[in-house]
């Protein structure tokens, strides 16, 4: 029997070196990708990436989501393209003339070619946007293309398609008309909703447009060659393509992983070359020299309903806006390269006509004071008669998000004296419910451009706006932002001046909490190079990418 | 038995029906809608790309029309994979789920079977013991650890195996391992417990007696009544290790069924909802039936109601 046992022991201490072993992962090794330098880098030029998601969508008219975006930039071509400073570049488009009001935008095309050989035409423009805006398509990004003239009286389906002011005034000259002369249309026509469909080609595969790689065509630097769906695909160059001979790259193969952990194991197995992390990962490997982070232009703010008997005081608002250690947030619960923010406009996303970022103008706004926001707080419940308060914060299911509500509810109850927090914790998408019903008190938020012009960000708050969700209006608010949509369109500096002045009253007034800039980071071997990220519209160009 | 069959067959529509309206209803009730880009929509475009699908009628008209084109086959069009028919969706995912499971059963059957008839066989002793803690570690500890473990020691330590993708069968040996270990686990305690009671019983006793050797009362005797009971376990895990697993799918980027029905929730794409509901319930429903003939067949003292009318 004694020694029936003692074999037993022997096992349970087997099984618990086992089990110990998982938790021995993180501690015992920091050596991240040496086995990477002593294999050369292969001179061939194939990049190895991976990819979150199936593509959702081919059809350039019903894209959604990023990936989709992404492959599209590189497989299609709009007018414009972003280039490597994310400025608009020709791309379809040879050049253009804008008439002296603004209004009208007569491009002449290159010769280009779809990868079926057919040209490139200005039909393929007009077919493709009448149909994005045809409400019998149902695309969620229709609202997009709202500046051209008619757009949205076509899309609600009060006038005819025919109506929407684009016209082919030959094969090769493509004619806009806007309904307002706004100065950000060129970067608007690199967004993958602005591009063209060959109508011949999307009629004859009719229902099959866009769902395997045979039966799309394309007019991007590269093509799709491959699509084994949920797992893998392949662009290869595009030697149609009118710029070919930029494009060094001859193919890339797109892995299917959804598993961070999944994909750092084959990037050290050197089978991915480039792979997002999440933020457990980030101390493993942020002393790697192949570690990089990137700050991108989206705010991530806290909602306040004014609806709200507490939240309706001002110096309520703004103790919660001042109320929490904003740097503390982004480097221990975020850690990849998010940035506190003290703004509505991130930074580093616009320049004005005096060249200046949007955020040297400002500066910041509702930063972290511990006192101060103690003092507000005081102030409103004197103001209010109230001694002890209680908010709810509405909050959704993300790992990150989670992270951050707590971290609020801590140092929001810390710093604000009879403070309490409830945490309500919806799915994404009861969220969103709740808050276009504005059933919350406090809310957990984000905001990403459409557009290259602050305006994506400024406008979101005029009296009654869709997006503004809060009960806050402020005449000269929406004042600022209707002249700068109409009237200073003739006058860029003054439009400028008056999205500067909308954001101080906007956060003067704690309309909104900013939290942080978000950040990502990610590991790319060395011998890549040249791929271009975009803070906004589609997330990557590889047309200039290549490996060294 | 045929009348047997079709009364059994029009059970199993039945069933299929209910399940499929409940679904419906309860889908209905998920809050949000389905719209990808629902943030930065106004209600007012939402409420012209809701028409386009007809989700803006009534629900009970929604669920008439869904029913019609369920009777003609038709599950539909996915929403997050824009115009991707639901049948398409499903069909693209399911080879490689369905072969990952299929393997990890067999496999894992086997092995369980093996180790549940040795710790029968050498009971209380040592083998016994460490079988036994194999199974509480197989049962006890989470797939995606050990699909974590598998892939960081073999694949990225040892370079034994592809650390993921879908390759051919070298790349289906971890996430099938993985997999199995349940199996294994399930089955092999499942077989001890059998296997002792079975070996317990009479007529081995009257095997024995009539000189068969120890082996062939085990696997001729022994074992075929002991497998009663891993018949009715086989047939659901069967399903559910068939129509994939989101985890282990995820650890191994195994491009499988396993990760839709979770997403398609997540993103209130109603007809993946309802297509991979009904799929996966049609597939149950269909193996309970395969399962209830096997009785009969392993145990002649098992059979069918109504089959000797």
């Amino acid at each position: 029997m004694k020694k029936k046992l003692s074999i037993f022991f022997a096992l349970l201490l087997v099984a618990s070196m086992v089990l110990a072993a998982c938790g021995g992962n993180n501690a015992e090794e920091p050596k991240p990708s040496d086995e990477g330098k002593q294999e050369t880098p292969a001179k061939e030029q194939v990049l190895n990436l991976l990819e979150s998601s199936e593509i959702p969508s081919l059809d350039t008219t019903l894209a959604t989501d990023s990936v989709s975006f992404r492959v599209m930039n590189n497989v299609f071509e709009g007018l414009y393209r972003l280039d490597q400073n994310n400025e608009p570049t020709p791309g379809m488009a040879e050049s253009y003339e804008v008439s002296e009001d603004g209004k009208v935008y007569t491009f002449k095309l290159r010769d280009a070619k779809w990868s079926n050989g057919e040209p490139v035409t200005a039909n393929d423009f007009v077919f493709a946007w009448r149909k994005a805006l045809d409400p019998n398509t149902g695309a969620e990004y229709a609202y997009i293309m709202y500046d051209i003239k008619n757009a949205e009286e076509v899309n609600t389906g009060k006038v005819p398609v025919d109506q929407l002011g684009v016209k082919a005034i030959d094969e090769k000259t493509l004619q806009v008309e806007l309904k307002n002369p706004i100065p950000y249309f060129l970067s608007l026509l690199a967004f993958p909703t602005f591009y063209p469909q060959n109508e011949k080609y999307v009629k004859e595969q009719g229902d099959k447009y866009g769902l395997e790689a045979n039966t799309t065509i394309y007019n991007g630097p590269f093509v799709l060659s491959e699509w084994k769906h949920e797992q893998s695909f392949q662009l290869k160059k595009n030697e149609q393509y009118w710029d070919a001979q930029t494009v060094k790259l001859e193919t890339i193969n797109f892995n299917i992983v959804k598993d961070v952990a999944t994909g750092v194991n084959l990037y050290e197995t050197n089978k991915a070359d480039r792979v997002g992390l999440s933020a457990e990962f980030v101390d493993k490997y942020s002393s790697d020299k192949n570690f990089k982070t990137k700050t991108e232009p989206v705010l991530f703010y806290i909602r306040m309903n004014q609806k709200n008997e507490v939240l309706k005081n001002v110096n309520a608002r703004k103790a919660i806006a001042m109320g929490f250690d904003k740097e503390a947030m982004v480097a221990t619960i975020l850690n990849n390269g998010s940035k506190a923010a003290n703004y509505l406009v991130p930074e580093g996303f616009v320049k004005g006509p005096n060249g200046k970022d949007f955020r040297e103008e400002n500066g910041d706004l509702l930063t972290f004071n511990a006192e101060e926001a103690k003092k507000y707080w005081e102030q409103a419940k004197k103001e209010l008669g109230k001694d002890k308060v209680t908010l709810e914060l509405l909050n959704y299911d993300s790992e990150s998000a989670k992270k951050i509500g707590e971290f609020l509810k801590e140092q929001l109850e810390t710093n604000l004296p009879g403070l309490t927090i409830n945490i309500k914790q919806q799915p994404f998408k009861q969220k969103l419910d709740l808050e276009s019903k504005m059933q919350y008190e406090l809310s957990f938020t984000g905001w990403g451009p459409d557009y290259k012009d602050a305006m994506t960000f400024i406008d979101l708050f005029v009296t009654n706006g869709a997006h503004n969700q809060t009960g806050w209006s402020n005449a000269e608010y929406d004042k600022l932002v209707k002249d700068a949509k109409t009237t200073l369109l003739s006058d860029l500096q003054a439009r400028w001046d008056a999205m500067v002045k909308a954001e101080k009253i906007l956060l003067d007034e704690a309309v909104i909490a900013p939290m942080y800039q978000r950040g990502s980071a990610y590991l790319e071997r060395e011998y890549v190079k040249g791929i271009v990220d975009h803070p906004f519209g589609p997330d990557n160009s590889y047309k200039w990418a290549y490996i060294e | 038995m045929a009348r047997y069959t079709l009364q059994r067959l029009i059970y199993m529509i039945i069933t299929l029906f209910i399940i499929a309206t409940a679904t419906f209803f309860l889908m209905k009730l998920l809050p949000g809608s389905p719209l990808q880009n629902q943030e930065k929509l106004s209600p007012e475009q939402q409420k012209i790309i809701l028409e386009k699908y007809g989700l803006n009628d009534p629900v009970p008209v929604q669920y008439v029309r869904y029913l019609g084109n369920l009777v003609k086959g038709d599950l539909g069009v996915s929403f997050q994979y824009d115009n991707r028919p639901v049948t398409q969706l499903i069909g693209d995912r399911i080879g490689p789920s369905a072969q990952l499971g299929f393997q990890a059963l067999v496999f894992g059957t086997i092995v369980g079977i093996l180790l549940g008839v040795i710790a029968a066989v050498r009971h209380n002793t040592a083998v016994d013991y460490g079988a036994t803690v194999l199974a509480v570690l197989g049962i006890s500890i989470p797939s995606f650890v050990f699909g974590g473990l598998l892939q960081y020691y073999i694949g990225v330590k040892l370079k034994l195996l592809p650390v993921a993708f879908w390759d051919g069968f070298e790349y289906t040996i971890m996430p099938t391992l993985a997999l199995s270990v349940f199996v294994i686990a399930s089955i092999a305690r499942f077989m001890r417990t059998e296997m002792l009671e079975v070996l317990g019983s009479d007529y081995i006793l009257t095997a024995r007696a009539k000189g068969i050797s120890g082996f062939g009362v085990i696997f001729k005797h022994g074992l075929r009544n002991a497998m009663i009971p891993i018949i009715t376990i086989l047939g659901p895990m069967a399903v559910n290790l068939m129509t994939g697993t989101l985890v282990i799918e995820q650890i191994f980027a195994v491009p499988g069924l396993g990760e839709q029905f979770v997403r398609s929730i997540n993103l209130n794409d109603y007809p993946v909802i309802m297509g991979t509901t009904i799929f996966y319930s049609a597939l149950f429903i269909f193996v309970i039936f395969i399962v209830d003939v096997l009785y009969g067949l392993i145990d002649p003292r098992i059979r069918l109601a109504g089959g000797k009318k």
